[in-house]
């Protein structure tokens, strides 16, 4: 199975996919701005203020869904001696570190109108900030250990302490009181959320993904370039 | 029409500006993405230029070294 995901091989698409996804990204969020920002009805009690949620919560979803695959990735990276997982993981921190400051300064800005404040020690914030740090010490971790086996080794040991605060992180409404409120989409049982919102916040979503998936692509062929780079040298 | 979207009923400066906070971030992510991608892109054909005939032949047998070569030219 991992021949398939041979770096020699995926180039081919990873470097033409790029313009593709831009494109659809572009599309994606253009329908996604007009729903968020135009189309979706206000809320009753929050008004028009509840529209920071088409931007606040995909990118939580996003940091979070990232931080999971990337433990996914390092772990089996190092049980199977797959460099190339490392290699998708590295590739995929930069946008879920961005998606992760983007949820924690566009909820400061929804908590100012909403809670009256901008900021509180409240659970669900505490565990995205400490979510952050960990995005942080992983992108920093890659920057300075040089030696493979050793980057290797910390940045899985990172994301292993670091996913302890994931599930922290989605259940902290329920098992504590925040001034966050219980999840409004669920899977496995019927959304509170109407669907006038839950299109938008879908399509904006989506929008996120994509994006998410675009600076991915691109990061990894430069990956792969700076090891062909290396490899030049050595002959 | 145009006040009323940008004012959202006093709500326009929090929204606006969470809105911009966004697309402000993807920006310069992707820019910031975008030029490290240029610079190793760069860094490879000039060190594939400065080799000799023998060792360009020998690194054009890899797929993935025509394919870099490649779509540096067609940027």
């Amino acid at each position: 199975m991992f021949k398939l995901l041979e770096p020699n091989k995926i180039f081919q698409i990873t470097s033409k996919a790029p313009r593709y996804v831009l494109f659809l990204f572009v599309v994606v969020l253009t329908v996604g701005l007009t729903e968020a920002l135009i189309l979706s009805p206000e809320d009753y009690k929050q008004s028009d203020a509840v529209r920071i949620m088409y931007v606040h919560v995909p990118s939580a979803w996003i940091s979070l869904g990232i931080f999971s695959s990337i433990t996914l990735l390092s772990v089996s990276g190092f049980i199977f001696k797959n460099k190339n997982l490392f290699l998708i993981a590295k590739s995929l921190a930069p946008s879920g570190f961005v998606f992760n400051i983007i949820a924690l300064v566009t909820g400061s800005i929804w908590g100012k109108p909403t809670w009256g404040t901008w900021w509180a020690w409240d659970a669900r914030i505490t565990s995205m900030l400490i979510l952050a740090l960990f995005f942080a010490l992983y992108l920093i971790a890659w920057r300075i250990y040089e030696k493979e086996e050793k980057v290797f080794k910390i940045t899985t040991f990172i994301t292993i302490i670091g996913i302890i605060n994931v599930p922290i992180t989605k259940y902290s409404v329920e098992w504590w009181n925040t001034l966050h409120q219980p999840a409004s989409i669920n899977i496995l049982s019927k959304s509170s959320i109407h669907s006038s919102m839950l299109f938008p916040l879908l399509i904006m979503t989506a929008a996120f993904a994509l994006f998410s998936l675009l600076i991915f692509l691109m990061k990894y062929n430069t990956e792969l370039i700076k090891i062909k780079n290396k490899g030049l040298d050595r002959l | 029409m145009i006040n009323e979207l940008l004012f959202m009923n006093g709500y326009g400066v929090y929204v606006l500006s969470a809105f911009g906070f966004t697309l402000l971030s993807f920006s310069g992510l992707y820019v910031i993405t975008k030029l490290q991608f240029a610079k190793e892109q760069n860094k490879f054909v000039a060190k594939f230029g400065s080799l000799n005939s023998d060792k360009a032949n020998s690194a054009k047998l890899q797929r993935i070294n025509k394919e870099i070569l490649a779509n540096a030219t067609n940027n």
